[in-house]
């Protein structure tokens, strides 16, 4: 069977799509929570405020909480869905609260990104990778695949004053790794 | 390394390219560096869960939302998830958003000049039933001018977005009825190259589904990525 086409989220889904909660993946007072947080931006370096930002990981253990993760011995968390949904403010930003995601079978942790917005006729896939794993990025296939320098650190999330900062450039110079997924 | 099966590509000219000049918006939002090639982990192949309990009972049925019946011709939204190879997706959530009758949507930047229903916000989710199958009750959207180019008018359409069992099987598109004639001057549903694609977007009429004295019936089936049959390294 032939699959459906996409078509663009559009600029009207910020009274459907968002849910209370959706940005918060661990209450923020757990003593495991951290932040991720940035800024979506277009070609000509402005603010995108009305995209729409998932995202997808594993827990602390490096386990996703779903049928086809076979590794039963890593243990799952009862509270932790591994899904959060946030769109951006008017100044672009988004921002989730999480735990930092073990490392998943051969890959340095990481968390799944989709970016929607309108004038994206697709969804955007993209991956967050953190700055203080140096040693497992160097190993990790995807970063490893990426020739580019700079392509390839679009990746990697930065330290910031509250927090790990991860900005999306959907195009230019500064461009973002989207992956074809 | 695991070994996961990963899902398929979609055949050229399914998905509309990111880059799609006459839909303006596209211009500065669209990436100009290719795509970096990802072979599917257990990262792309898992994806998020829903139970039930987020859903609740009415969430399916937007005519019901509000203390009067929106106006608007009252239609029935139904049919199967599949994946490529023909297989139900089960328990799998599907988000729907839509403008009123008279073609304005419930969000402060929708300056068209048309009413807002206070019957309407026209937002429903459901969860497909062990079929695939999803349903809802609603109204049909107008159609709306858009900023695109001039005299920019949508067709009537209803937005999509569904999951699938896995990141990679994510899907947001836009639902159309048939024999609409903006078809022909809408760049977003143009913006599908391959015509046999597109008119996968478009719902048919069915009198078996349309209800007498209520209701009319459109069936729309969504069929997401197939599987492949052998897993790979990964």
């Amino acid at each position: 069977m032939d699959p459906t086409p996409s078509q663009t989220v559009g600029p009207f889904f910020d009274y459907a799509l968002p849910y209370a909660g959706g940005e918060r993946l661990v209450d923020p007072a757990a003593a495991e929570a951290i932040r991720i947080g940035g800024t979506v931006f277009d070609g000509a370096g402005e603010p995108v405020g009305d995209a729409l930002v998932e995202v997808w990981q594993a827990n602390r253990a490096g386990r996703y909480r779903h049928p086809d993760d076979p590794r039963a011995e890593l243990p799952l968390e009862d509270s932790f869905t591994g899904f959060g949904r946030c769109p951006t403010d008017a100044q672009g930003r988004f921002a989730f609260t999480t735990v930092k995601p073990g490392p998943v079978a051969g890959q340095a942790p990481h968390v799944s990104v989709i970016v929607l917005a309108r004038g994206l006729l697709r969804q955007l896939y993209t991956r967050i990778y953190f700055p203080d794993e140096q040693e497992a990025n160097a190993a990790d296939p995807l970063l490893r695949s990426i020739a580019d320098p700079a392509l390839r650190s679009s990746l990697v999330a930065r330290p910031g004053a509250d927090g790990l900062i991860f900005d999306i450039h959907l195009q230019g110079d500064r461009q973002t790794a989207f992956l074809d997924v | 390394m695991s070994c996961v099966a990963g899902y398929r590509r979609e055949p050229p000219g399914t998905h509309p390219e990111y880059l799609t000049p006459e839909y303006r918006s596209t211009l500065l939002r669209a990436p100009d560096r290719p795509l970096v090639p990802l072979s599917h982990s257990l990262s792309e192949v898992t994806g998020p869960i829903y139970g039930h309990e987020r859903v609740g009972p009415l969430d399916h049925d937007l005519t019901r939302r509000h203390d009067g019946e929106p106006l608007g011709e009252r239609i029935v939204v139904t049919g199967f998830v599949r994946d490529g190879d023909g297989r139900p997706v089960r328990d799998s959530l599907v988000e729907i958003w839509q403008c009123n009758a008279a073609g304005r949507y419930v969000h402060a930047a929708d300056r068209h000049p048309a009413p807002l229903d206070p019957n309407f916000t026209g937002a429903g989710r459901c969860v497909t039933d062990a079929e695939g199958r999803y349903r809802f009750v609603t109204i049909k959207p107008g159609a709306y001018p858009w900023g695109n180019h001039e005299n920019a008018w949508r067709p009537a359409h209803i937005h999509f977005s569904l999951f699938g069992p896995a990141f990679a099987t994510r899907l947001v598109t836009q639902m159309y009825f048939p024999g609409d004639p903006l078809f022909a001057h809408d760049p977003i549903f143009r913006s599908v190259r391959e015509p046999a694609a597109r008119e996968r977007l478009v719902a048919r009429l069915d009198m078996d589904l349309t209800e007498p004295e209520w209701a009319l019936g459109y069936r729309w089936d969504v069929v997401l990525r197939g599987r492949d049959a052998t897993p790979v390294e990964a």
